[in-house]
C-alpha cells in the first residue's frame, strides 16, 4: 500500500534503548573480545594471544562433542514441539467459555521460572521419591536418569516440551484466529480433504507466525542451560553437557577466562549465523512468486 | 484561507509517489480528488495534511509555508474510509473530544456539539455508542467529530466506500449542503466519477501519482485534456476508436465527417451515453457486434464489439436485444479527438457549446 | 443444476423467538428455476446474509424447507450440497498457483487429469487469465484474485447453483465493467443456477433476470428489474431502486385526481377510495419543469453528465427531478409536470391498483 507513514525522527526514540544496550550488552561483548585475544597467568598481567584461544576452541574435541549433543537436542526439540504445537492449536477451541479456559492452561507452564521447572522434573523423575520415576520403576523400566544417558536425555526432551509446547501452540493459535471464516467455507465448497485445509489454508496463514516460534524455540533450545544443570548437573558423565553448562564450567569450573571468551564468542556467531539461515530460507520461501 | 501546493512530490524508496505537482485550493471550496486505486490519492492527501513530509517543493497555507510543521499545529480535520470513533465513549463525547483537547469552555462545547450534532442529523443518538449506530450513522459521528473543530482543511478519504450503496448515495447528497455550511476547504479523494460529479466544485483527476487535471468539476469532464484524464473521469469507460483524418475529413467505418485538425492518425474518444440505438439528424452509423445487455429497469447497457475494441453504450428505456450484429449511431459533436501522445486535439463540439 | 424451492422458510438466531423482531428472517417462499440469474437486493442487516448461508448450508433454518429440484437439502452440510460460492473478499489458496487453484475443485473430486487440464483451460480463457496460470496466487491484486475465485466457482459443470456473496466489494469501478461483463458472459457460456447477493442497485439490476429486493427480514418484491422499476410493489423498493429514488408524495385521491397540497394532479385511470396513509409516487425521470402545474421549490442542480438532477421540495418534502443532457432548464421556473401513466399510488406504504384492474 501507498499509505505507510515514512517519519525518519522516529529513530530519537529509539535512542535511549540503543544507550542501555549499549552498557548492557555492547560493552560486556567488547570485555569478551578482550579476554578471547589475551593470555593470563594471573596477577592482572595479560599477554597479547591473537587468535590462539579461537583456534584451540575450534579444535577441542570436547566443545565439538558438546556442539553436537547441542544441534541433536535443539533438532529434537524442534522436531517434536513444532509440529506438536501445530497439533494443539488446531485442536483448540475457537471460542467461549472454553476457549478461555484451555488458554489460561496452556500459558501456565510458561509462567514456572526455568530453575523451578528443572527443579519439579529433577524430584518429579527421581526413582525413589518422584511421581513418575517411581511408577515408571514400579512398571518395571529400567529407568534412572542419573545413571542412563538415554533416560537423561529422554527427561530433559520431555521437560522442555512440557515447558515450551505451549509457547508455539499459542503463537500457531493465534495466526489460525486471523483465518476469515470465508476460507474455510470456501474449502469445504470445493471438497478439500481435512490435509488440505490443513496444507493450503491454515499452514500458509500461520507462516508468519511458525517464522517467529521456530526462530524463538531454536535460539532458546540452543541456549538452554538451567533445566539441564538443576536435573543431570551435565551428567551423567558429558552425556548432557550442552554448549552453555560446557562454557560455563570451563569459565567458572576451570577459570579459563581466555578460551571461555573466544568459546562464547563463537557460540554467540553460531546462534547468529542458523537463525540468519532458518529466517532467510523461511522468508524467501514465502516470498517466490 | 488557501492551500498552496508548490512542486510537492514524494519519493518513496527511489520511486515516485507523488511527482512535482502545483494546486492551489480557493479558500471555502470543494476539491475532489478523482482516480483508480493507488493512484496517489491517499498520498497527497497526507501531503496536505502533513502526516508525511514532500521530498521537495512547499506547502503554503494562507500564504505562511507549513511545510514540515507538525500535524497537530496544522488545524487540520481527516475522515477515512474506515469508520473511526472511539468505541467506548456516547457519540456526545465523541463529537466532544476534540474541543475537550482544545480546552474549549463547557458551555461552549455544549453548544457546538449540539448544533454540529443537528447538522449531521445525529441529535437523538448523542446517548448512544458508536457501536450500537449503523454505518452510515457512524461515519456521520466521524464527519462530526472532523467539522466540529472548525478546521480550515478538511480531509475526506473516500468515507463513503464502506457505505451500502443507499445509505452512500444519501450522505452524499448532503455533502455538499454540510460543506456550504462549514466554509472550510473540502478535499475529497475518490474512485467514482459519478461522486466528482454530485459533488461538484472542483476535481482533480490522479493516474499514478500525477495530477493530470485540476479544474471546475463539469469542466474537467466535458473538456478533458487528455486520454488519460477521460479515461479517469468515465463510468462506464470512455470507448476509444483509432481514427485517421485526411483532407479535413475524420474516418470512422464508412462514414466521414469535417473536423478542424492537421491530417495523421487520431484516437476517437466517446462516452457510453452519447451512442444511440436510433438514427439522429447528423450522426454515423456504426457496425458493431451486441456481446451483453444490461438492464438497470430505466436503462439498458450495451456491451459491444467494434473490431478489436470493447465498447460499452448507455440507452434510455429497456431494450432487448439479440446478440450479434448491431448498429449503433454515434452523432460526432460528442467526439473527442486525441492525437497520438494522447493529449486533446479537437474537444468534442457539444462540450465547447455549452 | 438444480431448481431452488424455499418452501415457507424462516430463522432466528434466538433460540426461543418471541416477537416480530427476533426473526433475521420472516416466513418466505420462493422458487428458482435452473439456470436463471437472480439477485438478493437489500441494506445491511436486511437479511439478504442469512438466506444465502441458508442456501449454502452454513446455517440451518429455524423452520421451512430448501429443495435443490425435488431433493430436501435443507439440513445437508454444505460440502454435500455441491454448490458454489464467491466471497466478498478473493479467497484464494496462496502458496498454489493460478493453475492450481483452479484445478483444485476438480483434483479433490478425484476427476481424471485430462478432463481436469481442458476444464482449466477454458476457464482461464474465460476468466482472461491464461497467460498467468503458472504464476502463484499469492501477490496477484486484488481484482485477479477475485477473478480466480470467480473461475474456482464456474470450473465445476455440474453445480446446483453459484452463489455470489458481494463480489465486486474490492474492485475498482473501471474493473467492475470488466467483471460484470465477465460474469454475463459466463452465465450464458456454462447456464449455472446463480444467486448474487448485493446492497448495490446496479449490480443486482444488470446481473439478475429476476431481483428479490429485501428489507427487515423479509422479500418486499420479487420481480424483474423492468417491474421493480415501473411498479414497486411497496414504497420501501420505489426508494431503493432507482438514483434519486423514487419522489413520493402524500396525497387525497378521488377518482382519476390526486390533491397534493391542495393542487390537482391527473392519474391515468380512477383508484378506488381507501383507508390509511395514501401516497403517490413517481420517477425523477418522469417529471418535467412546466409553467403550471405542481409548485417546486428548486434548492440545488447537481450535473451528473450525462443527465441533471434538480434537487428541490414539493410541499415541504424533498422532491427530485431528473432532466437530460442537452435539454434546457427553463430560467426561475417553480412548477412541475408529472406523467400521469407513470404515477403509482400507496395505500400504507403498499401499491394499490386502479379500479378496473382491481376488479
Amino acid at each position: 500500500m501507498m499509505d505507510k507513514p515514512v517519519n525518519n525522527r522516529a529513530w530519537f526514540l529509539v535512542l535511549p534503548v540503543l544507550i542501555v544496550v549499549a552498557f548492557s550488552a555492547v560493552i560486556p561483548l567488547m570485555t569478551v573480545v578482550n579476554y578471547s585475544v589475551q593470555d593470563t597467568f594471573g596477577n592482572n598481567q595479560f599477554f597479547w594471544n591473537g587468535l590462539g584461544w579461537f583456534q584451540e576452541v575450534l579444535e577441542s574435541d570436547r566443545i565439538h562433542a558438546a556442539l553436537g549433543r547441542q544441534l541433536l537436542f535443539s533438532a529434537i526439540i524442534l522436531a517434536i514441539e513444532i509440529p506438536l504445537g501445530i497439533f494443539i492449536a488446531l485442536n483448540m477451541p475457537k471460542r467461549g467459555f472454553w476457549a478461555s479456559l484451555v488458554l489460561v492452561l496452556m500459558a501456565l507452564p510458561l509462567l514456572i521460572p526455568w530453575n523451578v521447572v528443572g527443579t519439579i522434573w529433577q524430584v518429579f523423575g527421581r526413582v525413589d521419591i518422584g511421581l513418575l520415576g517411581h511408577t515408571l520403576a514400579a512398571m518395571g523400566f529400567d529407568y534412572n536418569y542419573v545413571n542412563d544417558p538415554v533416560d537423561a536425555w529422554a527427561t530433559i526432551i520431555v521437560m522442555d516440551v512440557w515447558h515450551w509446547t505451549s509457547l508455539v501452540a499459542l503463537l500457531c493459535y493465534a495466526g489460525l484466529q486471523s483465518i476469515p471464516d470465508a476460507y474455510y467455507q470456501a474449502a469445504r465448497i470445493d471438497q478439500a480433504s481435512r490435509w488440505g485445509v490443513f496444507r493450503y489454508i491454515e499452514l500458509p496463514k500461520m507462516g508468519g507466525v511458525l517464522l517467529i516460534a521456530v526462530l524463538l524455540r531454536f535460539m532458546d533450545s540452543f541456549m538452554i542451560y538451567t533445566e539441564p544443570f538443576v536435573v543431570t548437573g551435565g551428567g551423567p558423565g558429558n552425556a548432557t553437557t550442552f554448549l552453555s553448562i560446557d562454557l560455563v564450567k570451563m569459565a567458572i569450573g576451570q577459570f579459563d577466562l581466555g578460551p571461555a571468551a573466544a568459546f562464547s564468542l563463537i557460540y554467540f556467531l553460531v546462534i547468529l549465523l542458523i537463525s540468519w539461515v532458518f529466517y532467510t530460507v523461511m522468508t524467501a520461501q514465502r516470498e517466490t512468486p | 484561507m488557501t492551500l498552496e501546493l508548490r512542486g510537492v512530490s514524494k519519493e518513496v524508496a527511489g520511486q515516485a509517489w507523488t511527482h512535482p505537482t502545483d494546486l492551489v485550493l480557493a479558500p471555502g471550496s470543494m476539491n475532489v480528488l478523482l482516480g483508480p486505486t493507488l493512484s496517489g490519492k491517499t498520498t497527497l492527501m497526507r501531503l496536505m495534511a502533513g502526516l508525511d513530509q514532500p521530498t521537495a517543493g512547499r506547502i503554503l497555507w494562507q500564504g505562511r509555508d507549513v511545510t514540515g510543521q507538525r500535524v497537530q499545529d496544522r488545524g487540520v480535520a481527516m475522515v477515512y474510509q474506515q469508520f473511526i470513533n472511539y468505541p467506548s465513549m456516547t457519540v456526545y463525547d465523541n463529537i466532544a473530544s476534540p474541543l475537550r483537547l482544545q480546552r474549549v469552555a463547557r458551555a461552549e462545547i455544549d453548544r457546538r456539539v449540539r448544533e454540529t450534532a443537528a447538522m449531521m442529523r445525529l441529535t437523538p443518538f448523542l446517548d448512544r455508542r458508536p457501536l450500537e449506530l449503523s454505518g452510515g450513522q457512524q461515519q456521520r459521528t466521524a464527519l462530526a467529530r472532523a467539522l466540529v473543530k472548525g478546521a480550515g482543511l478538511v480531509l475526506l478519504d473516500e468515507p463513503l466506500a464502506n457505505l451500502d450503496y443507499k445509505l452512500r448515495e444519501e450522505l452524499r447528497a448532503e455533502i455538499p449542503r454540510i460543506f456550504e455550511a462549514s466554509g472550510a476547504i473540502f478535499v475529497y479523494a475518490t474512485t467514482e466519477p459519478e461522486e466528482a460529479l454530485l459533488l461538484g466544485g472542483n476535481t482533480a483527476t490522479l493516474w499514478e501519482g500525477r495530477v493530470t487535471q485540476f479544474g471546475p468539476t463539469p469542466q474537467v469532464y466535458r473538456a478533458p485534456q487528455d486520454a488519460v484524464t477521460a479515461r479517469v473521469f468515465s463510468d462506464p469507460p470512455m470507448n476509444f476508436k483509432p481514427v485517421v483524418v485526411t483532407g479535413g475529413e475524420a474516418a470512422l467505418d464508412d462514414a466521414r465527417w469535417p473536423v478542424d485538425v492537421p491530417d495523421g492518425p487520431y484516437t476517437a474518444g466517446f462516452r457510453a451515453a452519447h451512442l444511440t440505438l436510433d438514427q439522429t439528424p447528423r450522426a454515423i452509423p456504426l457496425a458493431a457486434r451486441l456481446d451483453a445487455t444490461e438492464i438497470t429497469g430505466a436503462e439498458t447497457y450495451l456491451h459491444l464489439l467494434h473490431g478489436q475494441d470493447r465498447w460499452v453504450g448507455l440507452v434510455p428505456g429497456v431494450r432487448r436485444l439479440a446478440q450479434g450484429p448491431l448498429t449503433v449511431w454515434l452523432d460526432p459533436a460528442h467526439v473527442y479527438l486525441f492525437d497520438q501522445c494522447g493529449r486533446l486535439a479537437r474537444a468534442a463540439p457539444y462540450a465547447r457549446a455549452a | 443444476m438444480a431448481r431452488i424451492t424455499l418452501d415457507n422458510l424462516a430463522h432466528s438466531y434466538s433460540p426461543a423467538p418471541k416477537g416480530d423482531a427476533d426473526w433475521a428472517l420472516k416466513p418466505m417462499s420462493l422458487t428458482w428455476r435452473d439456470g436463471g440469474a437472480y439477485a438478493l437486493l437489500g441494506s445491511s442487516g436486511c437479511g439478504k446474509t442469512t438466506l444465502l448461508n441458508i442456501i449454502s448450508g452454513l446455517l440451518h433454518p429455524s423452520r421451512g424447507q430448501v429443495l435443490f429440484g425435488d431433493r430436501d437439502v435443507t439440513t445437508l452440510p454444505t460440502a454435500d450440497r455441491n454448490i458454489a460460492q464467491v466471497f466478498q473478499f478473493p479467497v484464494v489458496y496462496d502458496t498454489m498457483t493460478v493453475r492450481q487453484n483452479l484445478a483444485f475443485p476438480l483434483k479433490n473430486r478425484g476427476l481424471p487429469a485430462d478432463r481436469i487440464a481442458a476444464r482449466v483451460a477454458s476457464v482461464a480463457r474465460m476468466i482472461g487469465m491464461e497467460d498467468r496460470l503458472d504464476r502463484r496466487a499469492r501477490g496477484l491484486t486484488a481484482d485477479a484474485k477475485q477473478k480466480i475465485s470467480l473461475g474456482r466457482g464456474m470450473v465445476r459443470q455440474d453445480v446446483n447453483a453459484i452463489l455470489f456473496d458481494e463480489p465486486l466489494t474490492v474492485i475498482d469501478p473501471q474493473m467492475k465493467w470488466e467483471l460484470r461483463t465477465q460474469l454475463k458472459a459466463l452465465h450464458r457460456e456454462f447456464g449455472h443456477t446463480m444467486i448474487y447477493v448485493t446492497h448495490d442497485q446496479t449490480e443486482a439490476l444488470t446481473f439478475a433476470d429476476e431481483v428479490v429486493v429485501m428489507s427487515e427480514g423479509r422479500v418486499v418484491q420479487a420481480g424483474t428489474p423492468q417491474s421493480l422499476f415501473d411498479a414497486p410493489a411497496h414504497t420501501f423498493v420505489g426508494y431503493f431502486i432507482g438514483s434519486p429514488g423514487m419522489n413520493l408524495l402524500d396525497a387525497q385521491i378521488a377518482g382519476a385526481t390526486a390533491f397534493v397540497d391542495g393542487t390537482a394532479i391527473p392519474l391515468a385511470a380512477p383508484y378506488a377510495p381507501s383507508a390509511g396513509r395514501v401516497q403517490i409516487g413517481i420517477r425523477p425521470d418522469a417529471v418535467r419543469p412546466a409553467t403550471e402545474g405542481l409548485p417546486f421549490h428548486l434548492v440545488r442542480v447537481e450535473d451528473v453528465g450525462h443527465h441533471r438532477i434538480l434537487r428541490g421540495e414539493v410541499a415541504g418534502t424533498p422532491f427530485n427531478v431528473v432532466v437530460p443532457e442537452g435539454e434546457p432548464i427553463p430560467a426561475g421556473f417553480d412548477r412541475i409536470a408529472l406523467d400521469p401513466a407513470r404515477i403509482g399510488v400507496f395505500v400504507d406504504d403498499w401499491r394499490i391498483e386502479p379500479r378496473e384492474r382491481a376488479a
